[in-house]
Parts: structure tokens; C-alpha cells; sequence
């Protein structure tokens, strides 16, 4: 194969199916090259050859040689055996060749010259009974310690890598690390193409592998040191820094599992695949909410993983049953899926491939942590805010949910322990103690919530039988009061009102009788009024009948003088009755 | 496989008395260092075991599945099948005193 170092693109890589390793090296090992695996006793160099052959054979189809040099066939097929593989199985049915290549330097004597065609010739023999593509040397450095003569072998390994490379095999070869150089006996020397390395830590007593690829020629490959996990089911690196900020959001709403917290949050509740922290010092209700909101994820069935690192799964589920809640039952549907561990179990980056190797075989939407402040136990700072990013970076990608608890400290600012993560946060909630006359009560606001309007207030975090309530807080006459002083002082706000209410109807019925009395007093002296009226109307009818009699008289005593008295006194009568 | 007898096999098997040295030399094809190899065993055999021993030469490149059985790994290789314990030289048989220390004729041939 001819490379240029202009022409990257042109190596073909085979895919190992290790998990996150083909993420790391961008497809996998250098099809047709042998790739050398180097690391300290105990850091996995076997088991990620075995993997390599089994993920080629079973998922690939690319049969596998393995060539052993320590183990003999019966330890290896147990060993196969713990990944979850049938050697014997395979073997049958030509998927897996093996072969045991045993050296003995007590019973080997050797004299002249000599060369290792038999080895050439029965891996060329293994290779060609099943149609391998795929070659695993563990480990080649054996013949170092049974031959002596080590300018053959040397001369010899470099022929073997030709020749692998000869056959188109992809290859691996692993080698015990040494003090100066990569391997004991300088096996990178011979396998230039590609290089990993394998470690195992211990750090404060937790161990924790990490895999670096030292070279890659002709490829761009991850540089960092990536932490792995070995396990039932074989190794899984942890690619996450691999990840840009890229990941596609979500405008999507899900409910808080508290009716009132959605309507904080711009009435409809937390982003999907957003991530929410909330932080409170400790029984300031975190875990409640956090079980809150697996409740209501389970409800609208969606699956939740939730990592408990203080409490087992049935001591949440006991709790949280005394807050009304059942969950129980979402654990039995399958739904919601507990991992308990104490986080000093193992180291900062082992949590992480934990969690990621629990999310692949869950995949969930939802993703609870209670607490992540407890993964400090096993970190600096520093390391903290790497790795949480990484995950936090790998939900995202994933549109998970993640909803993370956060212990702060009583002293200092709630804020401050978070701060070294805050910029990854979503959403903010800060659960805090309100200590006022002889109480303590839970107080619940929203720090930031990136994307949406949110309230402003501090509400009253309260605990029933019916689950979580929030409530407004008194906040009249420039006082925040919480608990029985709220509870007081509304008391003590209705009697006032009831007391002005009773006022203000008082004078209302005073003002109705004034009026009362007005209008009675008004026709009374009307009543006055009309009879006088009526009084100075007789008086003038009188006057006028007065009158007309004087007239009458006057009339008639002219008559009795002239002698005419009749016509007079007849008129003086017609107008009289007239008058009545 | 091809069994290359030493030209007094037969008068060692009519001797059934002493013990008949078994010896088999793998080679890869007729390389200068197989020659040599086959050669020098020859030579050493008939100087200290005349008579009774019998050398198998195998030729991998024919029969590449053998090599599994007696582990061979590095060419030539002489494999002393019998008498037991099964013992092993590898290289060209050329230093004639480690040939016999390997394959431990001396207190044979000393007793003898």
C-alpha cells in the first residue's frame, strides 16, 4: 500500500468493534498492518485482542488467528468465555483459529544458525485453514524470554511484520510495557503504523485503565488519554472529548413532575435534552425532586435511568412513597432503572464509562444523577469540569434529559460549589434553607433557565403526602415571610380585613339612616309647608267673602237709603255661592 | 513426511534389546541451513549412535501442520522423540558439543 503524507484518506481502516474505539481512531486499526497493544501486566491487552478477533468474526466476518504464546488453549477459551464468547464454538465453525506457540528455554537448546519459518509457517497454516483476515501475536515478546539469540529474532520479528503485512492480515501484536521504551524488548520498532498504549493507575487507592494511541501513521486519531472499562461484556473506551457543541436541540417541553414549577418555567416545564441542575444543601428536598420528575417522565413513558450515589434503590422508593409517590411500580413496567453505587466504588473516569455503558443498554430519555457533587470524592476540580462535560456533551448529542443534584456546602454561597459547571447547566434550581423565627423552611427559585422566561420568585418548597407543593411566599409589607410566620401573618392579614370590612359596612348603614332621617325631616316640614299654604288660602277666601258682605251691607243700607235694596242683594249672593 | 533411515537401520532393529534413538529434523524446503543441519546430525549420529537411531526429516512447507504437534516455532529444529524425555535443538546442528549435550548422548555414549 502506497501512502502519501498528503493523501490521509487513503488508509483503510478495519473496524475493531471495540465500543469507542472506532470513534477515537476515526474507523478503527490500519486494514493490512499490524498495530502493536502495549501496557503493564493486568492493563488488558489480551482481552482487547480477544475483542478485536470476536467483534471481526462475529460482526465483520472477518475470521481470526489467534496466536498465543502464555496461555494454552483451555485458559483461553475461559477467558473468552468471560466476554461472553464460545471459543470451542467459534472454533467449529471456522470463524476463530487458535494456536499455542509454547516456549520452553529449558528445553530448547539451540546451536547455529536458525531462523522462525516454523512460526511463519504455522500461522501461514492457521490463516489459511479458516480465510483469516484478522491476527492477534500475545504475546510475540515471549520468544524473547525463550531464545537468546536476539539478533535472529530481532532480524526474524522484522520479517514476521513484513510478512504479515505481506498477507494483508491486520495484526496485532501486544507487548509488556518496559522502563525507557514503549515495550521491553522495543517491539514499536518493528510494528511503526500504529501504537497503543494501555495503563492501569492506582490513584488514592482507585484504579482506573486508560488507553492513549501513541501513533497512527498516516491517520489523525484522538490524542487524549481515554479511560475504558472492562467488563462482562468486553472493553468500552470513553471517546467523549471527541464531541464539538453541534448537537441538535430540542423545542420540545417536559413537564417537572410540580405543577407549579412548569409554570415557572414559562408555564410548560424544562426543555427536552436540556440539562437541570438543582443544587440545596442537604434535606433541602433534592432527591424528591429528582424522583419527582422520574415519576413524571415514567408517566408519559418515557424510560429514566437514575444514578443514586447515597441511597439504595429501595430506601428511594420507601421515601418516596411517604411523599405519595409509587415507583415501584415504573421499576416493575421497566421503565425506571436504579444504579446504586457509593462513588468512592472507583475513579472519576470509571463512573463516567459507567454511566455511558448504562445509557447505551437503557437508552433512556431521562437521566437522573443525585448527587454529582459526590463525584468529587474521586477528582480534583479539574477533572470534575472535564468530565462532566464530556457526559454532559454525550447526553446532549443523545437529546437525554439530565437532570443533576448538586450538595452544596452550608457555608459559603449556595452558587458557589456549582460554579465550576454551571456554564453546562440549562437550568438552574437552587433549593435553600429560609431560617426565620425558630423554623426552617424549603425555599425554591430558578437561578438561570437558558431559552425561556421564567419567574422570579421564590416560592415555598413544601413536602406532603400528595408530593411536592410549591406555594407563594408572603411577600406583603416588604417582608418575605415562610412557614407559620407566613401562615401568622395571612392570619393575622384576614382578621385586619375582616375587622375593616365590618368598618366600612358600619358606615354604610350610618350614612342609609342619615339619609333616612334626611327625608323624614324633608316631609315633615313639607307637611308644614302645605298646610300653611292652605291655611293662607282659607285666610284669603275669608277676606273675600268678608268683603263681599261689607259690599252686600253697604248695598243694602244704600237701598234701605234710596229704596231699591233687591237687585243689590240679589248679586252680592250670586257671587258668594259662586266662592264655595 | 518423509522417514530417511540411517543406512544401519535394520541392523538396529534387529537389535531389540538397546534402545532406538527416535529423532525427527523439521526443515522448511532444501535451505542451505537445513542441509547443513541434516548433515551435521548425520555425521554426529553415526560417530556416537551407529546403529541405532532413526532420523525423520519433515519438510513443513509439505506438511505445515505438523509443526503444531512438536511445537516447532524456529528452523531447523531437531525434536529427540524417544528415548524420553522429548528434547529440542534448534539451529543448524553445526557446534557438535551442544548437539550432544542436547540431546544427552555423552552418558550414552560414555556408558558405552
Amino acid at each position: 500500500m502506497v501512502k502519501t503524507k498528503h493523501d490521509v484518506d487513503v488508509l483503510e481502516k478495519c473496524p475493531t468493534g471495540i465500543r469507542g474505539l472506532d470513534e477515537i481512531t476515526k474507523g478503527g486499526l490500519p486494514r493490512g498492518r499490524p498495530t502493536l497493544i502495549c501496557g503493564s501486566a493486568g492493563s488488558g491487552k489480551t482481552l482487547f485482542a480477544m475483542e478485536f478477533l470476536m467483534r471481526g468474526a462475529m460482526d465483520y466476518g472477518e475470521p481470526g488467528v489467534f496466536m498465543t504464546f502464555e496461555e494454552t488453549p483451555e485458559d483461553l477459551a475461559k477467558n473468552f468465555i468471560s466476554l461472553g464468547f464460545d471459543l470451542p464454538d467459534m472454533m467449529s465453525r471456522g470463524l476463530i483459529a487458535t494456536d499455542h506457540v509454547k516456549i520452553e528455554r529449558n528445553e530448547v537448546e539451540e546451536t547455529g544458525e536458525y531462523d522462525l519459518e516454523g512460526l511463519f509457517i504455522r500461522l501461514g497454516d492457521a490463516i489459511d485453514s479458516i480465510g483469516a483476515k484478522r491476527v492477534v501475536l500475545d504475546t510475540i515478546e515471549a520468544l524473547f524470554s525463550g531464545l537468546s539469540n536476539a539478533t535472529i529474532l530481532r532480524a526474524e520479528l522484522r520479517r514476521l511484520f513484513h510478512w504479515l503485512k505481506d498477507r494483508g492480515v491486520t495484526a496485532i501484536a501486544t507487548g509488556e510495557s518496559g522502563d525507557k521504551m514503549l515495550t521491553r524488548y522495543g517491539l514499536e520498532e518493528y510494528v511503526a503504523d500504529c501504537v497503543i498504549f494501555l495503563d492501569f493507575r492506582i490513584e488514592e487507592q482507585i484504579s482506573t485503565r486508560r488507553l492513549r494511541i501513541v501513533k497512527y501513521r498516516g491517520s489523525s486519531h484522538g490524542s487524549d488519554e481515554y479511560p475504558f472499562l472492562i467488563d462482562e461484556s468486553g472493553l468500552s473506551i470513553l471517546p467523549i472529548t471527541s464531541l464539538g457543541l453541534d448537537y441538535p436541540v430540542s423545542t420540545e417541553h417536559i413537564a417537572t413532575g410540580v405543577p407549579k414549577l412548569d409554570t415557572m418555567l414559562d408555564g410548560k416545564g424544562f426543555y427536552r435534552g436540556s440539562t437541570i441542575l438543582v443544587s440545596g444543601t442537604s434535606g433541602t428536598g433534592k432527591t424528591s425532586m429528582s424522583a419527582t420528575f422520574a415519576d413524571a417522565a415514567c408517566r408519559r413513558g418515557e424510560r429514566c435511568l437514575y444514578f443514586a450515589f447515597e441511597e439504595s434503590p429501595s430506601q428511594i422508593i420507601r421515601n418516596m412513597s411517604s411523599i405519595g409517590m409509587d415507583l415501584a411500580r415504573w421499576v416493575k413496567k421497566g421503565l425506571l432503572k436504579f444504579h446504586s453505587t457509593r462513588p468512592s466504588l472507583y475513579g472519576l473516569e470509571m463512573h463516567l464509562v459507567t454511566f455511558r455503558k448504562a445509557i447505551e443498554e437503557f437508552n433512556p430519555q431521562v437521566f437522573i444523577v443525585d448527587p454529582i457533587s459526590n463525584l468529587s470524592a474521586a477528582g480534583t476540580a479539574s477533572e470534575v469540569k472535564s468530565i462532566l462535560t464530556r457526559l454532559i456533551d454525550y447526553l446532549k448529542m443523545k437529546k437525554i434529559s439530565t437532570f443533576l443534584t448538586d450538595l452544596t456546602h452550608f457555608t459559603g454561597s449556595l452558587e458557589h460549589t456549582s460554579e465550576e459547571i454551571s456554564f453546562l447547566i440549562d437550568t438552574w434550581i437552587l433549593l435553600r434553607d429560609i431560617e426565620l423565627n425558630g423554623e426552617r423552611n424549603r425555599g425554591l427559585y430558578i437561578l438561570k433557565c437558558r431559552g425561556m422566561a421564567h419567574s422570579n420568585q421564590i416560592q415555598e418548597f413544601l413536602l406532603t403526602n400528595q408530593g411536592i407543593g410549591l406555594i407563594d411566599i408572603y411577600t406583603g409589607s416588604g417582608e418575605v415571610l415562610t412557614g407559620s410566620a407566613r401562615a401568622t401573618q395571612e392570619a393575622g392579614e384576614k382578621a385586619s380585613e375582616l375587622a375593616r370590612r365590618r368598618e366600612a359596612d358600619r358606615r354604610l348603614r350610618e350614612q342609609e339612616r342619615k339619609r333616612n332621617a334626611l327625608e323624614t325631616k324633608i316631609a315633615a316640614l313639607r307637611a308644614e309647608f302645605d298646610v300653611e299654604t292652605e291655611e293662607v288660602h282659607l285666610m284669603a277666601e275669608e277676606e273675600q267673602t268678608r268683603q263681599a258682605v261689607q259690599v252686600e251691607d253697604r248695598l243694602d243700607m244704600a237701598h234701605l237709603r234710596k229704596g231699591k235694596p233687591s237687585a243689590v242683594r240679589q248679586s252680592a249672593r250670586k257671587r258668594r255661592g259662586k266662592g264655595e | 513426511m518423509k522417514a530417511v533411515s540411517s543406512g544401519k537401520g535394520k541392523k538396529a532393529k534387529t537389535d531389540s534389546t538397546e534402545e532406538i534413538w527416535n529423532l525427527r529434523l523439521y526443515v522448511a524446503g532444501q535451505t542451505p541451513k537445513s542441509i547443513a543441519a541434516f548433515a551435521n546430525l548425520k555425521k554426529i549420529c553415526e560417530e556416537h549412535l551407529a546403529g541405532k537411531y532413526r532420523i525423520e526429516v519433515i519438510d513443513l512447507l509439505k506438511n505445515p501442520q505438523l509443526a503444531k504437534g512438536d511445537q516447532i516455532f524456529a528452523i531447523p529444529t531437531l525434536v529427540r522423540r524417544l528415548p524420553p524425555p522429548i528434547k529440542k535443538i534448534i539451529g543448524d546442528l553445526a557446534n557438535t558439543e551442544r548437539v550432544l549435550v542436547g540431546l544427552d548422548i555423552r552418558s550414552v555414549s560414555g556408558l558405552v
